[in-house]
């Protein structure tokens, strides 16, 4: 598929504007509909996509494995210690109204970490899945 | 009124693809439609107002599951296979008969559901007004779905997020990293095992 130049000027246009919707999406998603799932998936399609015409070694080469594997490991634990932030900051668990000065503030951090989190452990989830199926196909 | 029709043409295209999905025997064919599935329940969930899961369904259920089960197909289908996809081996009574049952069963239960947006509705008198007025005043965001998703119900995203996290864990254990039977080279990816 690597000699198809319209799917590879398409696909070139395209990534970059997947991947800013994805950002938007993250970052906007207490304003508007989206948040850290819908985002990470996006992420993850722009990702696929690459690999799907360049190639998958190629994508791999962008963002290796043991990278993805930290990164969803780090998104569940950006999750997990923002509530165990709120442990130690006086409140309850994933209680992020201690997490700031003012409750509302405290909320709206807490509600971004915990965001960040999910993206990050969906987008590296997918890719990861995406991966060990495509490394599956070449081997045979 | 144009919503009455947006829905009966969206309900009628998935009726459509359900029984062509159901007819083919080409899988390939058959998880494209699944997309298209996907894509049109997706605008049937903009249509009821539900963006946030129009959002996952077109994003999740069109994109990535796409993609999965493709990979998937490439790595189980073969061409032997192929020839056997014409031939179904059952006779169709007794799915069609199960289905029938099930489908009555469903169409008998809906009769006892409230409206589409019936405010007497237990899921609307529950705790939703409670979010709906003081989820703004509380944590600050406008988006009432991301309040209620990653604050009140902070701990059942924590535990999707997990599940996920495990589903990758568990898919990387079953079909991920090379087979020492069939391959032999260390490409770089050694220290990773």
């Amino acid at each position: 598929m690597k000699h198809n130049l319209i799917l590879v000027i398409i696909a070139k246009f395209l990534i970059p504007l997947i991947f800013l919707f994805a950002l938007y999406v993250q970052f906007h998603g207490d304003f508007g509909p989206g948040g850290g799932f819908q985002a990470g998936v996006i992420f993850s399609a722009g990702l696929i996509l690459y690999a799907l015409v360049f190639g998958v070694e190629t994508a791999k080469n962008i963002i290796p494995p043991f990278v993805l594997r930290l990164l969803a490991s780090l998104g569940v634990l950006i999750y997990a210690g923002t509530g165990i932030a709120g442990l130690i900051l006086g409140g309850k668990y994933l209680e992020y109204n201690v997490l700031a000065s003012t409750p509302v503030a405290g909320q709206h951090l807490g509600i971004v970490l915990v965001e960040l989190g999910v993206g990050m452990t969906v987008m590296s989830a997918m890719l990861l899945i995406f991966f060990a199926f495509a490394e599956r196909g070449q081997s045979q | 009124m144009i919503e009455t029709i947006v829905d009966l043409t969206n309900l009628t295209f998935l009726t459509i693809i359900a029984l062509a999905i159901a007819r083919l025997r080409n899988l390939f064919a058959v998880v494209m439609l699944f997309s298209v599935f996907s894509l049109i329940s997706a605008g049937l969930f903009v249509v009821m107002d539900a963006a946030d899961v129009a959002f996952t369904e077109a994003a999740v259920g069109a994109g990535i599951s796409t993609v999965l089960m493709l990979a998937t197909l490439a790595l189980t289908y073969s061409q032997k296979e192929k020839k056997d996809e014409h031939r179904s081996g059952h006779k169709p009574w007794l799915p069609l008969i199960v289905v029938f049952i099930t489908g009555v069963m469903l169409i008998y239960g809906t009769s006892d559901i409230p409206d589409f947006g019936d405010p007497d509705a237990p899921a609307q008198t529950h705790v939703a007004p409670y979010y709906l007025e003081n989820s703004l005043s509380e944590t600050g965001v406008p988006n009432v779905v991301t309040a209620v998703l990653a604050s009140y119900r902070g701990f059942d995203t924590l535990g999707e997020v997990t599940v996920i996290f495990t589903a990758a864990i568990a898919v990387l254990m079953l079909v991920g990293g090379r087979r020492k039977s069939t391959t032999n080279n260390n490409d770089g990816d050694s220290h990773e095992t």
